[in-house]
This record gives C-alpha cells, structure tokens and sequence, in this order.
C-alpha cells in the first residue's frame, strides 16, 4: 500500500501536474511536493507526488554500490 | 525505468551477497517492517540468498493486514446505508471482515468503488451530489498525507458530501509496542522507506537508545534492500546500532515538512487498533474537531456489532512476526488468494500473499 513509483514531470498548472511513468501519461498532485519542477522525477504514491528524487544521492548510492562490488571482488582475490 | 532498472543490476547484486556472507559472522534477526519489502523480498529471492547467519522476520507492516475486524466492520456497516458510496483502495475490497467483505456487499447492489487516489473519490462526490461519498482511510504515514489533502481540498471546493473513515496507523509506536512484548527477538530493523520519505529518520532514533536495535532505512529494488542489509550487518558487528539512511534518493533525515504538516492540521493522534497485536496507544491518527465534517464515524450512526475473528486464521502471529505463513494450518489449502481467510493472504503486500505468489517455503 505505501508503493511508490518515479514519475517524471512533464507539465505543471498551479497543484497539478503531468506526470510520466514508464511511457504512460496521467495527472498528479503535487501539493505535497510544491517544489517539484518540469524535469524532475517525483515519487508517486495513489496520485500525490510525496517528494521529489535527488538525482544527486542517486549517483552516489550506485557508485557506493560499484565500489562496494569491487572492494569485495579485490577482498575474494586474495 | 529510470531510479528502477539500474538498482536491479543482477551481477551488482551477486557481488553485494558475497560481500554479506563475507562479513557476517553473528547471528542477526533482521525484521523488514514494510509489507512492500516483504513483497520485493519474495520475489527477488533474497530470503534464500542471504547467508545462515541472517534471518529475515515480516513485520506488521501492511495497512490493510493490520485494520482490526471492528473498524473493517464499520467500513462494512457505511456500505450497508442508502445513498452512501463507499471508495476504496482495491486491496481493501476482498478482505473478510466478521461477517461480510465490501466485494459481498458489491454484490449485494452496494455502491462500493475501487479508486486509485482520494482525488478519484472526490470527482465522484462532484459529480453525486446527491449522495454521501466516503472513503475508507486506510494507510501508514505514506497515506496519510494524501487522505490529509484530499480533505482541505473539499473544503476548498465546497465539495460537503465527502467522509472519511480514518484507520490510518502510525509505524514507529507500533514497532514500541512489538519490542515491549518481548515476543520477538530482533537484532536489526530494515525501515520503511516510503513511511520514512514522509516522517524522515528521527522518529526512530529510540530504537537504538533505548532498545540497542540496528536501524536503516531501505529501498525497495533488491540492490536497495541488501545494501540495507550489509548496513545492518555492519551495526550488528561492530555493536554499534544507530539509524542510517541508505534509501538516501528518497528519504531526508527530516521528512517532507509540507506532508507533516499537512497532516497535523487535518489529523490528530489517537489510539489505534491493530489486527494481532490491539490496541497501542497514539498510533492512530482521526480527524481533528475542526475538520469533523468530514468524519464519516462522526456523521453517519452506524452499528457494526461484535467482531468475530476468522476461525483458524494466524494472521496475527504472523503480523507480529511471532509466526510465517508455513507454520499456518490453513496456508496453500484453505486459504489462497480465490479464497481468503484473513486479510495477509488479500492484500499483495500481505506476507501470506507473497510467500503465495513467489513460492517462499518450496526447496527449503
């Protein structure tokens, strides 16, 4: 019940926005997230944007999960 | 999909398994709260994965699990009344109260309504105004905040012939309630993400103070939940519990203000009750005096009469992860998604649906 699933954002009038989800077109709110702009990706629980990503921490969270790998691929090899 | 796909990398994964397995050397209990990580645990099957020394408990975090036989029969008895329309999410829809279901009363001729979003249910208020439209307000602090708009926005646009019946629950009191109990021995606590992207991470900073529990707060794309995992292990090694985000695209240590607030001007803190545990007290959320109007216990008499459990039924102990769907009698007999006994095995975060669905418990 709390899934929630990255939109993109493609249009924006006052509350409400266009989102995309996987190819898909459908409107949301964005009440809870007035910060959310054209371009971003919003997390979309039953209808309402509940934040918007940070692309940022993104990157970084797979970049630990590359190194992650490797220090455990260089620790099996020895 | 973008924020998906990547964070499904299989060989990552294969790598980051090797690395827990590496570093896990005491025994750890791990309890996944959210139903949601209990799903994505089945089926990318990680239970099975994960190395001896870890053991993954389903916690109670299912909204429609949790909602008590009393308050599904409140819900039953709203559908039973002339000109009400019920909405509902659908997983809500199939789930046995004590003497009926809202899919029985459906077919009954009750005005019962699958919705997507609350703002569904509001165009239908619009467009039936002649009848009362009353959503059933199932959901964790993810929900909440939404259920929390829907109502200032009908009192925005006038629309007066919208109620809702608030079951809403809060997580951190109940994870207090479970830990008091001493029920259940747990090393570490993979938090819910979603929750947490509303009411961030302080809310759970008593579990390592007082309760000396490992905390992180996870995705739900399998690389998410095992670098949780890894996390825990490192805490439970070094016996250092703390709280740490790693869902950090999602959740900020301070939630999302805006949804907090929202939700503390609509809602106040009561009393809830859970399916298997009872009542804990302040994890639930009612209407606020001044938004009374639009609380459905308060407008409608309804009269739901003694609750009755479902006979055999373990969902309880499941939910209090006293007990897996294995060890229920009637699991994979009786009770299978056709044929519900108790609401674990209706919705599809319920634990019993997902051991259901992916097979969990075959080939050991």
């Amino acid at each position: 019940m709390c899934l929630a699933i990255p939109a993109k954002v493609k249009s924006i009038d006052g509350v409400e926005a266009e989102v995309e989800v996987g190819g898909v077109s459908r409107k949301a709110s964005i009440m809870l997230t007035p910060e959310a702009r054209v371009g971003d990706y919003v997390l979309l629980h039953t209808g309402y944007a509940i934040n918007v990503i940070d692309e940022e921490e993104a990157q970084e969270t797979l970049k630990i999960f590359r190194e992650m790998a490797e220090a455990e691929a260089k620790d099996s090899s020895n | 999909m973008k924020f998906i796909s990547e964070y499904r990398d299989a060989e990552l994964g294969k790598k980051l398994i090797a690395r827990i397995q590496q570093r896990s050397t005491k025994p750890a209990r791990l309890m996944e709260f959210c139903g949601g990580h209990t799903v994505s645990i089945a089926k990318h099957g990680l239970r099975q994965l994960l190395p001896p020394t870890i053991t993954m408990l389903s916690g109670p975090g299912c909204p429609v699990c949790v909602t008590a036989s009393a308050d599904l029969d409140k819900a039953i008895a709203l559908a039973k009344l002339p000109d009400v329309i019920i909405t509902t999410f659908g997983d809500m829809i199939k789930v046995p109260a004590s003497r009926s279901s809202l899919q029985q009363v459906k077919a009954e001729g009750g005005d019962v309504r699958i919705v997507y979003s609350t703002l569904d249910a509001l165009k239908i208020a619009q467009s039936n105004p002649s009848k009362s439209v009353v959503f059933i307000g199932v959901g964790f602090e993810t929900t909440a905040p939404t259920i929390a708009a829907s109502v200032l926005q009908a009192e925005q646009q006038g629309i007066d012939n919208y109620y809702v019946l608030s079951l809403h629950k809060l997580c951190p009191p109940v994870v207090k309630a479970l830990l008091d109990s001493g029920e259940v021995k747990i090393d570490g606590i993979v938090c819910p993400g979603h929750v947490s992207v509303i009411i961030g991470s302080h809310p759970y900073e008593f579990i390592p103070r007082d309760y000396g529990i490992a905390c992180v707060i996870s995705g739900f794309e399998p690389l998410d939940i095992l670098q949780c995992v890894d996390m825990l292990v490192d805490q439970i090694e070094n016996g250092q519990p703390k709280v740490e985000i790693a869902y950090r695209r999602g959740v900020k240590p301070e939630g999302n203000r805006i949804a907090l607030e929202l939700m503390d001007k609509v809602f106040e803190v009561c009393d809830g009750n859970w399916r298997g545990i009872g009542v804990v007290p302040g994890s639930g959320l009612r209407l606020r005096k001044e938004y009374q109007r639009y609380d459905a216990e308060h407008n409608f008499e309804i009269r739901p009469g003694e609750p009755i459990e479902p006979k055999g039924c373990i969902c309880g102990d499941i939910l209090r992860a006293v007990k897996t769907p294995l060890e229920c009698k009637l699991f994979r007999k009786v009770c299978n998604p056709e044929h519900p006994v108790g609401p674990c095995m209706v919705s599809s975060e319920g634990s019993c649906a997902a051991y259901y669905q992916y097979g969990e418990g075959y080939g050991g």
